[in-house]
């Protein structure tokens, strides 16, 4: 026994001083990986800082000539001498408008979607629709604002307007929410392209987040009788909430920064109307399509507005990520 | 020549009846081991022989893979996970931090309970691990794959599909790739951490069989929930129950007539 | 059959109806835009698209090349940029920093980079490279696109390593392998999908991006491979289009819009089929 011992243990003792410089020539490698993975993950922290920082530092003459007057100011005079006169009012009336009502129509048609995927649907085809609206959720952003440039603007001038207008002639209030001459550039128009762009957003976040619900809740709840939309309602609705509201979040971050889907149709007018007929502009929209051309005060006030945007937008999106995380660790307790 | 050397007794109280140094590949002593704040082993002290098979059994979490995995620190990739105490291999302390873990891992291989088999093919599963050490041309490369699967029973069945990818095998087969891929880089010791609880009745067989093999040029531990495969395939078994090791012994000793009555029923099946 | 039943009967078959509505509304109007790309898109579609330059205001035929090269080129960049710098940090999220605190915050920043409006990106690419540099270049837009792929690739990068088990990090671990080659060797070839997915749907993402283009890359009508100046590229060039009256220009956005549509969808449909194909096991 003992013999046989020592065999082996001569024999481990010669290559593993070839190990260890074997392994040597790794050393370097090996730190230079960690290093090189660590300062990419910081550099995402990089990222966020210096977009904060250069809005920052662009908005700066913005910021110190206006104050809070651009917050409450509607007019925009970018070549006013010598001083322009630049305030934020119309635009995010309108991105806020528009935003809302996107969602207004987007929530219920895509939340109508996503449970008709998960409940109603018949089997073959539930995969196939999925997939195909996940999709279109990938469609770029401008293919949608010149469809709604060229179709659904002159359609909606021509038929669906004109028609409203005279329908809530007589009813006070709604009458100077829908008046004035049709056109196919306005904050209404704008708000149904977004709405039809984040659908398949809302549809897809929902159906993921209704996908958590544990099946043997739902079975337990039919299993009493219960008809589908009870089921939705008291069962899956009440589970993913939290989910959906952060879903649903994520969709208006989204509705508010969107830039191209509304540029084309939303007229571009900083003036505040009473009339969602009227022509309109969203922060982005305001961004798009005057920076190229700006300079001075003027481009110092757009980047402003991005900044406002972001702010907005970081806002929204905190609280859509906060929520949907606290789905996430009640899905994976 | 190894001797009853219980924990129960001090071993520095007994060197008579220790195990002559050499014959001594891994010493454990006044091992504690924490996951937090929980202690998850107590004072555990013992010994592996060189060429011996020593199993570990116990009720599940008493602390045995836990063990094992202290022994090439494999701990080491988890946070909140922390040893205290001596573990020695050949004298040196394996737990000391200035000890090159990578080497250590070399020299300590260590078999799974789920089979492991990289993605990729079989041939780079078992060479893999060989390019970290040696850079061998192609032929010597084939010889050594080769030799590493003949070693682990495996080269019969695959040596027609050494590009199949590992994946492709069965469970069975799997683990003993995964064996194969440990034996390849030549360690001292191999580490079985319950390596047939995922396998059927013959692929488990063909593995004791194999490692009744290679105790004859390795030091080899094995956690193990199944009595007959430690009884099987032993020369030492340690008993373990909550984190304290209750009984360590020969293998015969601990089945036949254990010293401990918790040995005893856990033995004969009355708990765990 | 009692009124209670009855009534809850009516409701169930009211929701129903209105989510088949729903469907049938949302999927709809999709696919009424997806005709009306289709029809007005291939209309235009003619070889010249790919050999001739755009043309000028007023001048008939002309085609996309110059703008389909600038976009291919930024695109690529952009991808070439962000890919590694994404793979890299969603590494040390999944495999070094996993159990990090840092982690979380990271995370949380990279969902939000996610999600920002992607004009603010080109606001940020303006600032910080644009006017030092002194000029809109193509370079610039390459770079806006890079940060827009960032956050994309290293979300799945994470979530695809977060798949490996374990186990088999502790199988090479186990080996002696450095951790560098256990990531490198083992959790990469074993997630190898799911990354090349994550790059593909990044790519996606920033092949039809128009808003951080306007004013990093803005665009031109020339052949343009020069990066230190503006360069043409297809989103910028169908917005440009498509706010002139010019009927040949109005055809060629639409064709532009065709193109990008399809190789979008097409690099989104390859993507989903290889991430569904090979799950990490």
């Amino acid at each position: 026994m003992t013999d046989m011992a020592l065999e082996p243990a001569r024999a481990a003792a010669e290559p593993a001083f070839d190990r260890a410089r074997a392994l040597s020539a790794f050393k370097l490698g090996d730190r230079t990986f960690y290093w090189v993975t660590r300062v990419s993950a910081l550099f995402v922290l990089i990222i966020l800082g210096g977009i904060i920082l250069s809005l920052i530092i662009g908005a700066w003459p913005a910021i110190r000539t206006y104050g809070f007057d651009f917050l409450f100011t509607q007019r925009w005079a970018p070549s006013l001498q010598p001083t322009p006169i630049l305030g934020a009012l119309g635009p995010i009336y309108g991105t806020i408008v528009t935003s809302l009502i996107a969602m207004a129509i987007a929530i219920p048609v895509g939340l109508g979607i996503a449970i008709f995927l998960t409940e109603l649907c018949p089997m073959p085809l539930r995969q196939p629709i999925a997939v195909a609206i996940e999709l279109l959720a990938g469609i770029p952003s401008i293919i949608y604002g010149m469809w709604g440039f060229f179709v659904l603007g002159p359609f909606l001038a021509d038929h669906f307007e004109p028609a409203i207008v005279s329908a809530f002639e007589n009813v006070p209030i709604l009458n100077t929410i829908f008046q004035g001459p049709a056109s196919n550039l306005s904050l209404f128009n704008a708000s149904l392209v977004l709405s039809i762009m984040i659908l398949p957003f809302i549809t897809a976040i929902s159906r993921d987040v209704f996908a958590t619900v544990p099946p043997v809740l739902k079975e337990a709840a039919y299993g009493v009788g219960c008809t589908t939309w009870e089921v939705v309602r008291n069962v899956v609705l009440p589970y993913t909430r939290v989910g959906v509201i952060g879903g649903v979040m994520l969709a208006l971050g989204r509705a508010l920064g969107e830039t191209m889907a509304v540029t084309f149709i939303i007229g571009n007018s900083f003036k505040i109307s009473g009339s969602l007929f009227a022509p309109g502009t969203t922060i982005s929209a305001a961004i798009a399509s005057e920076f190229a051309e700006s300079d001075g005060l003027h481009q110092s006030a757009l980047i402003l507005l991005g900044l406002l945007l972001f702010v907005l937008t970081f806002c929204v999106l905190t609280a859509a990520r906060l929520m949907l995380r606290r789905l996430e660790r009640k899905a994976g307790a | 020549m190894s001797e009853s050397a219980t924990v129960l007794k001090p071993v520095e109280s007994q060197p008579a009846n220790r195990p002559s140094p050499s014959d001594i590949k891994l010493s454990i002593r006044n091992l504690n081991f924490y996951y937090g704040t929980t202690k998850a082993l107590k004072n555990i002290n013992l010994e592996l022989e060189t060429n011996k098979v020593t199993a570990f059994i116990g009720p599940s979490g008493c602390g045995k893979s836990t063990l094992l995995r202290i022994l090439n620190r494999m701990y080491d990739l988890y946070p909140n996970q922390r040893a205290e105490g001596e573990v020695l291999l050949d004298g040196q302390n394996v737990l000391d931090p200035k000890l090159d873990i990578n080497l250590l891992r070399a020299r300590v291989g260590m078999v799974f309970q789920k089979p492991t088999p990289f993605p990729m093919t079989i041939y780079d599963n078992i060479a893999f691990g060989i390019r970290l050490y040696e850079k061998l041309p192609k032929s010597e490369m084939d010889g050594r794959v080769e030799a590493a699967l003949r070693g682990a029973a495996l080269w019969e069945e695959v040596k027609n599909k050494l590009n199949a990818s590992g994946l492709s095998l069965s469970g069975g087969q799997q683990q003993r790739l995964c064996i194969a891929r440990t034996v390849a880089i030549r360690p001292e010791v191999i580490l079985f951490d319950e390596p047939c609880s995922a396998l059927d009745p013959i692929s488990t067989a063909k593995i004791e069989e194999l490692i009744d093999e290679l105790k004859t040029r390795y030091t080899i531990a094995i956690v193990t929930h199944n009595m007959q495969q430690a009884a099987r395939c032993s020369d030492k078994t340690a008993f373990m129950y909550l984190g304290d090791l209750i009984e360590f012994d020969q293998t015969s000793k601990i089945f036949m007539s254990p010293e401990q009555k918790q040995t005893q029923d856990y033995i004969t099946g009355r708990f765990g | 059959m009692n009124s209670i039943y009855a009534s809850r009967r009516r409701s169930d078959k009211i929701i129903k109806v209105l989510c088949y509505a729903a469907a049938i509304f949302g999927v709809g109007w999709l696919c009424l835009i997806l005709y009306t790309l289709l029809v007005n898109g291939l209309v235009g579609l003619h070889p010249r698209i790919f050999t001739q330059m755009t043309p000028p205001p007023g001048v008939q035929d002309g085609g996309l090349l110059n703008a389909i090269v600038g976009s291919l080129i930024m695109t690529s960049i952009g991808v070439a940029i962000g890919t590694p710098l994404g793979l890299f940090a969603g590494t040390w999220l999944a495999e070094y920093g996993r159990y990090s605190k840092l982690t979380g915050v990271i995370r949380f920043v990279n969902d939000i980079l996610l999600s920002a409006p992607s004009i603010i990106i080109g606001l940020f690419v303006y600032g910080a490279i644009v006017v030092p540099m002194g000029g809109f270049s193509g370079i610039a837009g390459s770079i806006a696109l890079a940060v827009i792929v960032i956050p994309v690739v290293v979300r799945t990068t994470e979530d695809m390593l977060n798949l490996v088990p374990n186990h088999l990090r502790e199988a090479a671990s186990a080996l002696g392998m450095p951790r560098a080659y256990v990531i490198t060797k083992v959790s990469y070839s074993a997630a190898r999908a799911g990354l090349i997915t994550g790059v593909l749907l990044a790519t996606a993402r920033v092949a039809g991006e128009t808003a951080p283009l306007l004013f990093t890359a803005l665009s031109n009508q020339f052949w343009s491979v020069n990066l230190t100046s503006t360069m043409a590229n297809l989103p910028v060039t169908i917005n440009n289009f498509v706010n002139n009256p010019d009927p040949n220009w109005k055809q060629l956005a639409w064709t532009g819009a065709l193109l990008i549509t399809v190789t979008v969808l097409s690099l989104n449909i390859i993507a989903r089929t290889l991430g569904a194909e090979r799950k990490p096991k």
